[in-house]
């Protein structure tokens, strides 16, 4: 909605919103905690109210949408097909912004063995089901990964009450943000425990219990701190995954870290003309940061649609020590670019460092890094003139 | 618990695929049919939990029903799933070796299957294996261009679904008890459902054969569960290989070996292990052996990743040779000598699956010599499955949308199933409701997001079709339910909250590291 919305107030008149969900907002409608749109709005706003912002506008627009419309088909030639129960259409457009957004990861990616009883859920699952459909999904609850979604279910669940016997983590340090540690976890009384993962499952029909042991430095499991947790639930928050089954099918190129389209500094893909943002592009820890990146994303779009996305020379940004990854991949002009990134682990008085060669463009200091939170730097055409290589390291 | 006083001239007890095929194959005769299964569903067993090939029948002792009956099962096997409307691919199999000295291993599997009349076996060197199989390394390989690939789970249900409609009787969530006969004639049969009497008892129980052997006194069977894990490997790796691709057996093994098997719907399974277990509920995946598997693929297919896994699951296999022997024994298909009419079906493992269909047949001869059944006039063999919506080409996916708009709304995305698919499989004719027979039925909830997208719908689709209460879906039946009712209106408990927290208060400090197990 946010790219859709910044399209039409750059002018384009000819825009089709498809989204497959019964309602726009997608995944923001069941997060109905708060916390949203401290950035962009300047409110503590929930989910659903942040969603209805753009709803608002997306109305006030006048912007075409489809809704219970899911898309079949992407192609390289920018054309999408798309069933509902009005049948299946064929759309052809000049451009295309995916806007997909993420899905979870579940057990059988991670690969805890034991049985395969029922009441494990992931912690997005958990959320659907209890604040959309107003189903309780267990009493007794274990949560593994501590995630945001975890953490926020964490509390969730004691409100609405069950009880939450752990959240247990397999990195030392937590994958959520810290305010979600404090506020959902801390205040609660909810021990988090790190290093510490699910090494096997009980129960026949339902739950009956969860193994949780404690990991060593290199990842394995210290022996003698098994324990057996009797519980009928495991919500798992093992981390998201960027849904681009649509852009693999287009023959989009993926970054193998991020799980999204690799892009150059305007959310271009490998794929002329088509865009993407948010959290298909990566996985993002605030919706305002994927509010603005689809804001931002659209001055491509529209410089592409007026034939004016100039290719002065293409680079690619090469990533150094420290750093997981970094968005955009590539830069074809030198204007004003934020960049996107995650470190490798959590530090203090870090800085992080751009450079051509050995000449050094710009210089940040961060205070505290961590995995969790997303690190954006912004360059400005200034510093990036001319520049024929960049290189960015955290030291 | 209902007492009913059900009549039957055959009880078939267990509902995997060699019970459904028994029953399909007695619904050709005018006699009364009835199945008991203790699960939610049929095939939940072993049928649904193996590597769903149709094999050609080298593996197999020459002179065994083993080998019989797997290279019978094989030549019919096409023509059933025509009939049944399962899906059927026959794509043949490789058995690679990868030393000089499994060379010999090759040679005698093939001479092993000239002997069973295995058609089309032929070894082949590496330039042979390269073009076969691009990403695979090997020196030589037995071809074998009979093997094939089937769902096991619908073939199951499939062959249940036409007993059902030419007049057999399905009863799930029905667990034999006891089994007496009565005035040497009839069979009582007490289950947790009610009495049965029959005239017939066929036990294909399974891997429970032995135990309902037991109940009527015969001792001399012992089934031993083996268990198998697997790998599901997400369908963006599916291109890799294009045949089943098997290690050389090694000798006195009870499996075949790890090896890879594209499925009919589109994955590959990378499995089994094999491994002797206590119990014979215990399908559980363990650590070790979710490790090896992984292992022992990259051998074959340095280009697998773990990451590359959405799911891990284990079948049982009911071996009849104890764990310190190993290997293969030859199925037990024959009536009892000691109790009439009681017919025992033992140690069926691979390949039974294959083997159904013949094994069903043998069982149908033994009754038919002692009876002397007269054909139903009415049956009909063929049977129709779930339209699978993403499988038609575009004019008919457009006709069916407008033939029926649940057509237009996809449920599961990662596998495209329709609304309208997922109502069909509510409405299986076994009234089968568990989500994991939806999933079966319809693929929903097997994608690589596994349910993520698509749970929550399908409750609810399950729901306003049956008007149930939230505690009423199960994933599987008994007690595996999902949801512990509605969320209460009220909190059942005071929230331990330490303090009220205002927006503008300092957040206390984030504590990096908690100690293990300590509070806050």
């Amino acid at each position: 909605m946010a790219a859709a919305v910044a399209c039409r107030q750059k002018g384009i008149e000819d825009i089709l919103l498809i989204e497959r969900g019964a309602y726009l907002g997608g995944i923001l409608n069941q997060c109905i905690h708060d916390g949203f749109g401290l950035e962009k709005f300047h409110a503590s706003l929930t989910g659903p109210e942040y969603a209805q912002r753009y709803i608002e506008q997306v109305i006030e627009k006048d912007i075409p949408f489809l809704l219970n419309s899911t898309v079949l088909n992407l192609t390289p030639q920018k054309e999408v097909i798309v069933i509902n129960d009005k049948g299946l259409h064929h759309y052809k457009a000049k451009t295309i912004i995916l806007a997909m957004g993420c899905r979870e990861r579940t057990r059988g990616a991670i690969g805890i063995p034991g049985a395969r009883p029922s009441g494990i859920y992931t912690a997005g699952v958990a959320q659907e089901l209890i604040n959309l459909k107003n189903y309780m999904i267990g009493k007794k609850v274990v949560i593994l990964g501590s995630g945001d979604i975890g953490l926020i279910m964490a509390r969730r669940l004691i409100l609405e009450g069950a009880e939450v016997l752990m959240v247990a983590e397999k990195l030392p340090y937590s994958s959520g943000l810290p305010r979600n540690i404090n506020q959902c976890l801390y205040d609660f009384d909810i021990p988090l425990l790190l290093s510490h993962t699910a090494v096997d499952i009980k129960g026949n029909g339902r739950l009956s219990g969860v193994t949780i042991a404690q990991l060593g430095k290199r990842g394995g499991v210290i022996p003698g701190t098994k324990r057996r947790i009797a519980c009928d639930t495991l919500l798992l928050s093992v981390g998201l995954i960027p849904e681009n089954e649509l852009s693999r099918q287009a023959g989009i190129i993926l970054d193998p870290v991020t799980g999204g389209p690799q892009v150059d500094e305007r959310g271009q893909t490998s794929i002329p003309g088509i865009f993407a943002c948010g959290n298909v592009l990566q996985v993002h820890d605030i919706v305002d940061n994927v509010s603005l990146e689809a804001e931002y994303i659209v001055e491509g779009v529209v410089e592409y649609l007026e034939g004016r996305l100039t290719k002065e020379r293409e680079i690619k940004v090469e990533l150094g020590e420290g750093l997981r990854y970094v968005v955009p991949q590539r830069l074809i002009s030198r204007k004003d670019t934020i960049f996107s990134f995650r470190v490798n682990q959590p530090g203090q008085h870090k800085v992080l460092l751009f450079e051509e060669g050995r000449r050094l463009i710009k210089k940040k200091s961060l205070r505290r890094v961590n995995p969790a939170e997303m690190v954006r730097v912004k360059l400005s055409s200034l510093e990036l003139e001319g520049i024929k290589r960049l290189k960015v390291r955290l030291v | 618990m209902k007492t009913t006083n059900n009549q039957f001239d055959v009880v078939i007890i267990g509902g995997g695929v060699v019970g459904c095929a028994i029953a399909r194959e007695l619904s050709r005769y005018n006699i009364s049919i009835a199945v008991l299964e203790k699960e939610d569903d049929v095939g939940w067993g072993t049928s649904c939990r193996n590597s769903g090939v149709v094999h050609a029948g080298f593996n197999n002792k020459p002179g065994t029903l083993m080998a019989k009956f797997c290279v019978e099962g094989n030549r019919s096997f096409a023509e059933l799933c025509r009939q049944l409307d399962v899906p059927y691919k026959k794509i043949g199999k490789l058995v690679v070796a990868r030393k000089k000295e499994e060379i010999k291993g090759l040679k005698d599997l093939k001479a092993q299957g000239n002997k069973n009349q295995v058609k089309g076996l032929e070894i082949i060197d590496s330039t042979e294996i390269k073009r076969l199989e691009p990403n695979l390394a090997g020196i030589a390989a037995l071809y074998s261009p009979e093997t094939a690939i089937t769902s096991p789970y619908l073939l199951t249900i499939a062959l249940a679904e036409n007993a059902l409609n030419n007049g057999a009787s399905f009863f799930l969530n029905t667990e034999v008890k006891n089994i007496t006969k009565l005035n040497n004639s009839y069979f009582k049969i007490t289950t947790n459902q009610g009495e049965f009497t029959s005239s017939y008892i066929i036990n294909s129980a399974g891997l429970y054969a032995d135990y309902i052997a037991r109940v009527v006194g015969i001792r001399r069977y012992c089934l031993y569960p083996c268990r198998g894990e697997y790998h599901i490997l997400d369908k963006n790796v599916s291109w890799l290989i294009n045949h089943l691709v098997y290690p050389v057996p090694q000798a006195g093994a009870g499996g075949l070996g790890v090896h890879l098997t594209p499925t009919i719907d589109g994955n590959i399974l990378i499995g089994p292990s094999n491994e002797y277990i206590r119990r014979k509920d215990n399908f559980s995946t363990t650590s070790q052996i979710m490790k090896m598997l992984s292992k022992e693929v990259r051998e074959f297919l340095p280009l697998i990743s773990p990451g590359y896994i959405i799911r891990s699951y284990s079948g049982l296999r009911a071996k009849q040779a104890p764990s310190s022997e190993g290997g293969f024994w030859d199925f037990v298909i024959e009536e009892s000598d000691t109790i009439d009419n009681f017919i025992n079906l033992i140690g069926i493992e691979s390949p039974g699956l294959t083997a159904a269909q013949p094994i069903a047949q043998r069982v149908v001869e033994i009754i038919n010599k002692k009876e002397r059944l007269s054909p139903n006039p009415d049956f009909n063999p063929y049977r129709k499955g779930i339209l699978r919506f993403e499988e038609q080409d575009e004019e008919t996916k457009k006709n069916l949308i407008k033939q029926d708009p649940d057509y237009g709304e996809i449920v599961c995305r990662c596998e495209k199933v329709t609304k309208k698919e997922i109502l069909e499989a509510i409405n299986n004719p076994l009234g089968a409701r568990s989500l994991i027979s939806i999933k079966y039925r319809t693929r929903a909830m097997m994608g690589r997001c596994q349910g993520g997208y698509c749970l929550t719908r399908i409750i609810e689709i399950l729901r306003e079709h049956f008007d149930l209460n939230p505690e009423e879906i199960t994933l599987k039946g008994d007690n595996s339910y999902l949801l512990t009712g509605y969320r209460s209106d009220e909190v059942s408990k005071p929230c331990k909250k330490k303090k009220s927290l205002s927006l503008e208060e300092e957040l206390p400090v984030w504590q990096q590291q908690l100690p293990a197990g300590k509070k806050g």
